[in-house]
């Protein structure tokens, strides 16, 4: 499988997304340069953590401005697997791929930490590769991760089973403790805690990478 | 054009020797512009003029250094064919004045230092001083800097994808006036693709990179080498302001341009701005620089040479590139989105010589600015003190609760609100983060790790420089061997008062030879660093502060971390008890906490002992005995045994000896490493080879803290009741 993680100016989760991918999962990647119109036939693309065009003006605000997002948003209709890390969330919120915003964290401070989720839903290419209910360790860094929704989009999502991970001790104040959702296609998710750093023995937990696995075990049901 | 009077000289922070200097050198009376260019190259911060001749008695070479002092940054060989390339910069000053920017631009400078060399930075830690918070007069000013520097430091290295793996903060008065900010970075590079700040090719271009040239900053160097009074609050306008997301794609684009091989040499603007930068690399080079004011891209309208030429504004590179290949090199500034313009070009004739519109402005002999720079032999006497020797008697009336109140001081309480707003993992490296005695990193390039940690005592340097300053050096030392690394490279940043006050010179002289002697013995020369003097607010100065960085090598594997994993394990002292008397104990944190006082003298330091201690560690961790590792240093053995308590194991010790209890939970002597073990055979044997004493002390066990002398029980309480003030502390101090 190859995947395409997305470079805006700002990205510094990039590198980490590729090695990740390239040598904890020992598939393909490729990076997207922003000016780019084309995802150069990758089979899932990866908005990866950092701050993209500076996070002026708001977080990934940008960023939905960017030629490759035309891509993006043309290959998420289609069905293409669409992953937003940290930033990357924020990015798909913004240009209307997912529900809801992303602002300040509720103690109005960064926050850097080895988190636990609770994976909500296992039916999606993303999380297909976990235990319903398991709790898993993947870290949060980020001043703008606190989730929210009007009530009746928060309901919706929960009657669709679009909650892919919830906090298990809430952070940032995200609504009803969400860390991740999915599309009402489910093949897109965006979520603040990031897996790429989850995905090496050596950082601690390697919970982060049954999300990688699950996407290729996605793609190759469908390629099969 | 301004004339020259003998009152512009001295706001210009020149004496009138110094000036008469200039004369001499140029042949004639300066022009307005170059008196600003003079007085910022001349300046402590940028020509180390009261430092320059002790420096010279610090060890710079050793057999991993490729490259030592006189860059941007020191180069260490790390095998693999790749080195690592740091330094540590302060930002005392402006960190005062504006604590958000002050503390940003700090970080932003030190990355610049080290990307300059080629290197792709992946760590950086923070030294941080503050008055205490619960300061009856400037507590809320001391939280509020304390607050502002974390907040700026997390803002520039999040944002810019460089983690923040650790560091130290610690809490005294003599830093009410004066906070000190010091930044250790650290970045990989390839050994074949090291750059340099050297102006090379007659005729080659000089081309301008990055944010445009503004008002700010002017003459912040000059603002850093002076004490500070009043009217410095007024000096708002030298604190530069920082863009990290400028910076980050400054970093993209020149790794990407020096990838091509079509630039020649590098160097960032910091202090003294472009002075600084085109002058040091025709120095550098041996050649000259002709630049045109006109093309340098400007923020502002209508700046004069003089600001254009002392602007410190931030995010900026000057490139010497190959004449012929500047397209290649314009076309990755543009693909980033940033200015690239080529304001000048490499000379023969060793003149640094700026032109605005056409008209020569400056015209000053590259070397006269960067190294003819006047050199002090200041006077000194013996180093200031005014502590006794000899403390006040004391004695304490509950031993446990003494531990308690000193796990809930500012030295020695959690920083973690502090380090969680830092991103300590971007770039998946860190394999061990801020909490532990260093931090350890691995390269992804080599598949080997390197150590990091960052040690001062100013509590002990003013007790004794000279002994202080050899004691942070092996605690730092003891640090990196503590997780298993080789100690083998070191960087410093020396803080002190008014160099010309004889007293304080002396501290500062007695420090650099005795970090010298310890540096030479530990075999960890130093590769560069930083000097901030001045550090006085109306005539009151800090304590001497000496910071030293070590970088150590290691094989990669999970980390050796201080808490203590598992009940039923040996706990080990290895090192021995060691020895304190009434004097030794006066610089302890415990005199400091509950006593309230300083004497007497910093704790007795054997370094050849110190030596085997860490040789033992390194090869204890080595073979995988320990399977908890944490170094005694602030607060003595009980705060090293409750700190490897805090995750919820604690252990049950019973110590030998007859010194009086106080002594021998508290005092702070070194070359002693608590280790948690189930071979404590092993362990035994390791350590009598390299001739070191070992005890074992007791073992862990599950929620509990009790520590005995001979039987009788000094120390019983639950781990919660440690944590718990232990954890809270800071965040109840700051809100005051």
């Amino acid at each position: 499988m190859k995947f395409g993680i997305v470079v805006f100016p700002g990205s510094n989760c990039d590198h980490d997304a590729w090695y990740a991918v390239t040598h904890n999962l020992g598939h393909e990647a490729e990076f997207l340069w922003h000016d780019s119109e084309s995802l150069n036939a990758v089979d899932a693309v990866i908005l990866p953590g950092g701050f993209s065009y500076g996070d002026y003006l708001r977080c990934g605000a940008i960023a939905k401005f960017s030629r490759i997002m035309r891509a993006v948003e043309r290959f998420a209709r289609e069905g293409g697997l669409v992953l937003g890390i940290c930033n990357g969330f924020q990015i798909l919120v913004e240009c209307g791929l997912l529900p809801g915003a992303l602002i300040r964290n509720r103690g109005l401070r960064f926050i850097c930490k080895q988190v636990e989720l609770r994976v909500e839903t296992i039916n999606s290419p993303f999380t297909s590769e976990f235990q319903k209910g398991q709790i898993v360790r993947i870290p949060i860094a980020h001043g703008e991760g606190c989730y929210y929704a009007d009530p009746r989009t928060l309901d919706e999502l929960e009657a669709e089973d679009r909650v892919a991970f919830r906090y298990v001790d809430n952070p940032n104040g995200s609504l009803r403790d969400i860390a991740g959702i999915l599309n009402a296609g489910r093949n897109v998710l965006g979520m603040m805690p990031h897996p790429e750093r989850a995905s090496d023995p050596l950082m601690g937990s390697t919970d982060g990478l049954l999300v990688f696995r699950s996407m290729v075990a996605a793609l190759s049901h469908a390629s099969r | 054009m301004s004339a020259i009077t003998p009152e512009l000289v001295a706001a210009h922070q020149l004496t009138a020797e110094e000036y008469e200097r200039i004369v001499r050198l140029l042949g004639r009376e300066p022009t307005y512009t170059e008196l600003g260019i003079f007085s910022v190259m001349w300046s402590e911060h940028c020509s180390y003029k009261s430092s320059r001749l002790h420096l010279k008695k610090l060890p710079t070479k050793g057999p991993y250094v490729l490259q030592g002092p006189g860059e941007n940054a020191g180069v260490i060989d790390i095998g693999g064919g790749y080195a690592a390339a740091f330094k540590i910069e302060s930002h005392n000053h402006p960190s005062f004045i504006e604590p958000f920017q002050g503390a940003a631009t700090g970080v932003g400078g030190i990355l610049r230092d080290i990307f300059t060399m080629g290197a792709r930075p992946i760590a950086v830690m923070d030294s941080l001083r503050f008055g205490p918070l619960d300061d009856p007069r400037v507590g809320p000013r001391n939280r509020r800097i304390l607050q502002g520097v974390v907040a700026g430091i997390a803002h520039y290295g999040n944002c810019f994808g460089v983690p923040t793996v650790g560091g130290e903060c610690v809490f005294e008065p003599c830093y009410n006036g004066n906070p000190l900010v010091n930044v250790f970075a650290l970045g990989i590079v390839r050994q074949d693709r090291i750059f340099y700040a050297r102006a090379c090719g007659i005729g080659n271009p000089v081309v301008y990179v990055g944010a445009k040239t503004g008002r700010d900053g002017i003459h912040g160097a000059s603002m850093a080498s002076a004490e500070f009074t009043e009217e410095s609050k007024q000096k708002r306008p030298n604190v530069q302001v920082g863009d990290p997301f400028m910076e980050k794609l400054l970093l993209e684009a020149c790794l990407e341009a020096m990838e091509t091989g079509a630039v020649v040499g590098i160097q960032d603007m910091g202090a003294a701005g472009l002075t600084c930068s085109t002058c040091e690399m025709g120095s550098r080079g041996g050649t000259g620089v002709e630049i045109e004011l006109s093309r340098v891209p400007q923020r502002e309208a209508g700046m004069t040479p003089y600001e254009i030429m002392l602007s410190e504004s931030q995010e900026r590179m000057l490139l010497v590139v190959q004449r012929g290949r500047e397209e290649e090199v314009f076309r990755i500034f543009r693909k980033w989105g940033l200015d690239a313009v080529a304001v000048g070009e490499v000379t023969g004739d060793g003149m640094l010589r700026v032109k605005h519109n056409g008209e020569v402005v400056a015209e000053i002999p590259s070397r006269a600015l960067a190294d003819e720079a006047p050199v002090y032999d200041r006077p000194r006497t013996r180093p200031f003190r005014t502590a006794p020797m000899e403390g006040p008697e004391f004695s304490s009336h509950d031993l446990t609760a003494d531990l308690i109140r000193l796990l809930a001081s500012g030295d020695l309480c959690d920083k973690r609100w502090i380090w969680e707003q830092y991103d300590y993992m971007v770039r998946t490296n860190t394999v061990l983060g801020p909490g532990a005695d260093a931090a350890i990193l691995r390269i992804k390039e080599t598949g080997n790790s390197l150590a990091m940690a960052l040690d001062g005592n100013g509590r002990y340097c003013y007790l004794d420089p000279r002994q202080g300053a050899r004691l942070a050096v092996a605690e730092c030392c003891r640090n990196v061997s503590t997780v298993g690394a080789l100690p083998v490279a070191a960087t410093n940043c020396l803080n002190f008062g008014n160099p010309e006050r004889p007293e304080i010179m002396a501290q500062l002289v007695e420090a650099i030879e005795g970090m010298g002697e310890a540096c030479a013995f530990f075999e960890t020369p130093i590769t560069g660093g930083n000097v901030s003097l001045y550090n006085e607010t109306l005539g009151e100065a800090i304590y001497p502060t000496p910071v030293v960085g070590v970088v150590g090598l290691m094989k990669t594997g999970l980390p050796v971390t201080p808490a203590f994993k598992r009940e039923g394990l040996h706990v080990m002292l290895v090192g021995g008890l060691g020895a304190c008397d009434d004097k030794r104990f006066g610089a302890t944190q415990y005199a400091k906490v509950i006593v309230r006082e300083i004497w007497g003298l910093p704790p007795l330091l054997d370094m050849d002992y110190e030596k085997r201690v860490q040789a033992a560690i390194r090869e204890i961790v080595g073979e995988g005995l320990a399977e908890s590792s944490h170094d005694v240093s602030d607060g003595g053995l009980a705060v090293a045994l409750a700190e490897c308590s805090l995750g919820g194991v604690g252990a049950e010790v019973d110590l030998p000896g007859d010194d009086r209890p106080e002594f021998v939970l508290f005092h702070e002597g070194p070359s002693r490493i608590v280790i948690s073990t189930a071979q404590p055979d092993r362990v035994e044997r390791i350590a009598a080879r390299h001739g070191v004493e070992f005890l074992r002390l007791g073992h862990t066990v599950r929620g509990a803290l009790r520590i005995r002398q001979r039987g009788r029980l000094l120390v019983d309480c639950s781990v919660e009741q440690l944590r718990r003030p232990w954890e809270s502390a800071l965040e109840e101090a700051l809100r005051g």
